[in-house]
């Protein structure tokens, strides 16, 4: 397999063909902040976090899902970066409902951690509180949509490792939501095995066990990269 | 050199930020012997808010009219507005009603629908405050220098806000310690 190398923050990496930047940046442990982003499934760009400065490129691109490339020069931490992300976590608590205070994940909550690395101690734009639904139709488990960020992690994990393909996103802009099913309450789709690996991957509070209170919330991240690597290279290491 | 002059005052909270306040326990008695407390729920009895304060926290979102002309006041007469605790900083949990529209339909839910007895909108002006139609954080209605999230936020927090502003210095909010919600 050939080797690309390329500089990122003026360090020389040199990177299998095929990584992206942020696996090129993992490897020589540049911290690159990420949030949609999830280790075994398919990368979607959806948050924007990862976006990086690439030297030629007029627009920034996401670290997460774009090819590492020979001579490449990335920037990763530049003032217009660290502005940009501060302002997208902004963007990301003004669109829905955060109640931290009164949420499963306070405490537990990779949006809430996000917020306190890029430094945001305000929103500057007003919050839209838009009329977001719950559904607590399954047995055991609720989605809360106003905490959901459309990440699509849950879309990812159940499609790809579950192969239960209950989620999806439905309608466009401001109107998007994450879907049961054909629009069911989830507790009426059939495909839904009830394995859980959407509370595991779900960065927020949106969807969460039944009978969790403020502040319960736990995932088992672990258990997915387990079953990827169980699956892919046979190891049951954990 | 001249003491500094703090208040406090609450808005649409619960009080939580400033039973936080109270939680500071002894370093209140040195916080006492450095500043003049001239107006505060939990610190003092006069009833106007004074001119001339160099500090104030300002615990609680924006809900009706007298939280309203308050601010204004606030905002007028303090040099150091801190937005205190997440109702003040996002609204919070008084603005889960901003959700259902306006003030009307707010009133019609919590007074007639849900109703045991006696089905009846309050209403008496002059007395019971007219309620906005949004609830808005503090930074939306009027400028503010620090803010301070948490729901409340502890009193280690507070405590790290007030000492450097007592040191005429700016507190630097950074890290989980200084800016968690919730
Ligand atoms: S999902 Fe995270 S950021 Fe949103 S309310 Fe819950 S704890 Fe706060
Ligand atoms: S519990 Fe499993 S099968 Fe059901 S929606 Fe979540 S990931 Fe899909
Ligand atoms: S429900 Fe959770 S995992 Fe799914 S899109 Fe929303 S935030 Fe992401």
């Amino acid at each position: 397999m050939s080797v690309n190398t390329l500089k990122i923050d003026g360090q020389d990496i040199a990177v299998e063909e095929g990584a992206t930047i942020l696996q090129a940046a993992r490897e020589a442990k540049i911290p690159i902040p990420t949030l949609c982003y999830l280790e075994g499934v398919s990368p979607a760009a959806a948050c924007r976090m990862c976006l990086v400065e690439v030297k030629g490129s007029p627009k920034l691109l996401p670290a997460c899902h774009t090819a590492a490339l020979e001579g490449m020069e990335v920037s990763t931490n530049t003032p217009k970066l660290q502005s940009f992300r501060r302002m997208n976590m902004e963007l990301l608590f003004a669109e829905g409902n955060h109640v931290c205070a009164v949420c499963v994940a306070n405490g537990n909550c990779e949006l809430q951690d996000l917020a306190i690395r890029v430094g945001m101690d305000h929103s500057r734009f007003a919050y839209r509180f838009p009329d977001r639904k719950v559904d607590m139709s399954h047995p055991q488990f609720g989605i809360d949509h106003n905490r959901c960020i459309l990440c699509t992690r849950c879309v990812r994990v159940c499609d790809e490792i579950e192969g239960a393909h209950v989620w999806d996103v439905a309608q466009r802009g401001e109107h998007c939501f994450i879907v049961s099913g054909m629009n069911q309450p989830w507790g009426k789709v059939d495909a839904c095995t009830s394995c859980g690996k959407c509370v595991d991957a779900c960065p927020t509070g949106a969807i969460f066990r039944k009978g969790s209170t403020i502040g319960e919330k736990e995932r088992d991240r672990e258990k997915l990269s387990f079953l990827v690597t169980a699956r892919e290279k046979q190891q049951w290491t954990r | 050199m001249d003491k500094i002059r703090f208040a406090t005052v609450w808005l649409a909270g619960c009080s939580g930020c400033h039973m936080s306040f109270l939680d500071l326990d002894e370093w209140l008695i040195e916080l006492a012997q450095q500043v003049d407390v001239v107006y505060s729920p939990v610190g003092s009895d006069i009833k106007t808010y004074p001119e001339n304060v160099d500090v104030c926290l300002v615990e609680g979102g924006v809900a009706n009219e007298d939280n309203l002309e308050l601010l204004l006041m606030v905002r007028r007469r303090t040099k150091t507005l801190i937005s205190f605790g997440d109702c003040a900083v996002t609204a919070n949990v008084p603005a889960m009603r901003n959700m259902l529209g306006g003030a009307e339909p707010v009133l019609k839910r919590g007074y007639l629908e849900l109703a045991d007895t006696a089905p009846q909108l309050p209403h008496a002006p002059g007395i019971v405050p007219e309620l906005l139609d949004q609830v808005l954080p503090v930074h939306q209605v009027v400028p503010v220098e620090i803010y301070m999230p948490g729901c409340p936020p502890p009193a280690d927090r507070i405590q790290a806000v007030l000492e450097p502003l007592l040191r005429g210095e700016t507190p630097v909010m950074e890290g989980r310690d200084m800016i968690k919600f919730g």
